[in-house]
């Protein structure tokens, strides 16, 4: 069980705000935090790390308190057993892969080593420095990098967004099976819904440092007023003019779907917009492929 | 032409003189550039201040008040002579002190870019894999600047062969003892005795055109190896 209660004054990109968490978390439960931009969500990673001090706080981790303030209790990040990911990978540029995830391991331990290169497919590229890797292959050295310290609480900040697509998804069924394999606790920061949908057992949604809503992930997002029959939720990738309709394409999983709309719909719509695709009326088709 | 015994202490002494002042500049200018680089300190201004005051004074100032402070009649001259038995006026270990001073600027400036060019997340992730500060400086910060560590010893050592003012009005030319081929290319010059100078300068550079090529080398075959 890990206890998260945090209060820190935070200035936003045009806003202050007062940073206000209050959350539990199962053991190997897998949470992501949801929000636009400046909510604070890598903030409260970085807080969980130590790495970001705060005005008030109690963080408790598998009966072990990292942080209380009333009790003047802040351990360094180095006492904190973390796995942090960070966003642009932070590899050491003069280490070799094996040498970046053994930098990791307090006492050397071969075979988990080895376990880890073999489980993130890296044993071909354990010689090989982080400049001579691509963008999907740095990420997987980080998130190796970041299970080899077998951690309580595995912290993954936005990890996919500067991969392209393909990688992506590749990766969400990565990290979902490391998650499993290494009965880790994890928390995402992510502003993807596939990734959410794919990962989060639980998702909170923040909002100007506070949390709005909480759940499964289908609870919090797919609102039951539409009656629909069949639901669909994606990202909103290209919208098109097309005579006197638009056609706006919808990210759907691994699929992209076309959906038409009137001026009227597409006011409020823009590229990278999260939407729900209902069909109300129609009964849809499945045919064995 | 002959080369004497005089010629040959001269450019032991010069070259000594600068090795040593940038070994210990590489010992101070880490931690220094360390510290500059990562200081949240109100002081930092300042303290960045005095150790740029080489770059714009001219070395016959730091000269001056170098005698000032450290002749045996002054407070602190004496008590390095009482107490330690330190004499630094007209000494080897004098010319060793002031050149540090006098090229401490050109050793902390390039360690202090470099560790502040280092990605902040490299730094935090090497605390969160749970090494100390030391460990971080010692295995991920000063590997990754190995080209600004090599740029200060180029430029310190460069800048040590080339002092003139600060070595003569701290060392005095004393042959054996504090004259350094700068100083005596100089007075072979001033005494027309244009063969000896000629003599000087060519080992001079000659020897300094070795070093920083190697050196040079070295550098970029690192920067090769490991990209930021």
């Amino acid at each position: 069980m890990i206890e998260i209660k945090i209060k820190k004054h935070l200035t936003g990109q045009d806003t202050e705000f007062e940073l206000n968490i209050d959350i539990h978390i199962k053991d190997k439960e897998f949470i992501t935090l949801f929000g636009k931009s400046g909510a604070g969500k890598t903030t409260i990673l970085r807080i969980l790390a130590g790495l970001t001090p705060v005005d008030y706080g109690f963080i408790k981790v598998k009966e072990k308190i990292w942080l209380d303030t009333e009790r003047n209790i802040n351990l360094p990040p180095q006492k904190r057993n973390i796995g942090f990911v960070f966003q642009d990978y932070a590899l050491f540029p003069n280490m070799t892969v094996e040498e970046n995830i053994k930098f990791a391991m307090d006492k050397q331990n071969q075979e988990f080593l080895d376990s880890i290169l073999e489980t993130m497919q890296l044993k071909h590229l354990k010689h090989q420095k982080p400049d001579k890797l691509s963008g999907g292959q740095k990420q997987k050295v980080a998130i190796a990098r970041a299970i080899a310290r077998k951690p309580d609480i595995l912290l993954l900040d936005e990890p996919l967004s500067a991969l392209d697509l393909d990688t992506r998804l590749k990766f969400q069924e990565e990290i979902k099976k490391i998650h499993k394999e290494f009965q880790l606790t994890t928390i995402l920061v992510s502003h993807d819904f596939s990734e959410i949908f794919k990962l989060s057992d639980r998702v909170f949604v923040l909002s100007n440092g506070k949390i709005i809503k909480s759940g499964k992930p289908e609870d919090v997002f797919i609102q039951e007023k539409l009656s629909g029959k069949v639901k669909l939720t994606g990202q909103i990738i290209k919208i098109e003019k097309e005579d006197i309709v638009y056609v706006i394409s919808v990210l759907i999983g691994n699929n992209i779907i076309k959906v038409v709309a009137v001026e009227e719909e597409i006011k409020d719509l823009n590229v990278g917009d999260n939407v729900i695709i209902a069909t109300k009326a129609f009964n849809p088709f499945i045919i064995k492929m | 032409m002959q080369i004497d015994k005089d010629f040959i202490e001269t450019l032991v002494i010069t070259f000594k003189l600068a090795f040593l002042t940038t070994s210990i500049l590489v010992i101070i200018g880490i931690p220094l550039g360390y510290f500059l680089a990562y200081t949240k300190s109100k002081f930092k201004p300042i303290i960045e201040t005095v150790i740029a005051m080489p770059l714009v004074l001219p070395p016959t100032v730091i000269g001056f008040y170098f005698l000032v402070f450290f002749s045996p009649d002054a407070y602190i001259g004496k008590f390095l002579e009482n107490i330690f038995n330190i004499k630094l006026v007209f000494t080897f270990e004098g010319l060793v002190v002031a050149s540090i001073l006098y090229s401490l600027p050109f050793m902390v400036h390039p360690l202090q870019s470099g560790f502040s060019s280092i990605p902040k997340s490299i730094i935090e992730a090497s605390y969160t894999l749970g090494k100390s500060k030391l460990q971080t400086l010692i295995k991920v910060l000063i590997p990754n600047t190995k080209s600004s560590i090599i740029t200060g010893i180029v430029l310190s050592f460069a800048h040590t062969i080339g002092e003139f003012g600060v070595v003569l009005m701290v060392g005095g030319s004393i042959p054996g003892e504090t004259k350094v081929a700068s100083i005596a290319i100089y007075e072979e010059v001033e005494a027309l005795n244009y063969k000896k100078a000629h003599l000087y300068s060519l080992v001079l550079f000659g020897i300094s055109f070795l070093i920083l090529l190697i050196l040079f080398y070295v550098n970029k075959k690192i920067i090769k190896a490991d990209k930021l």
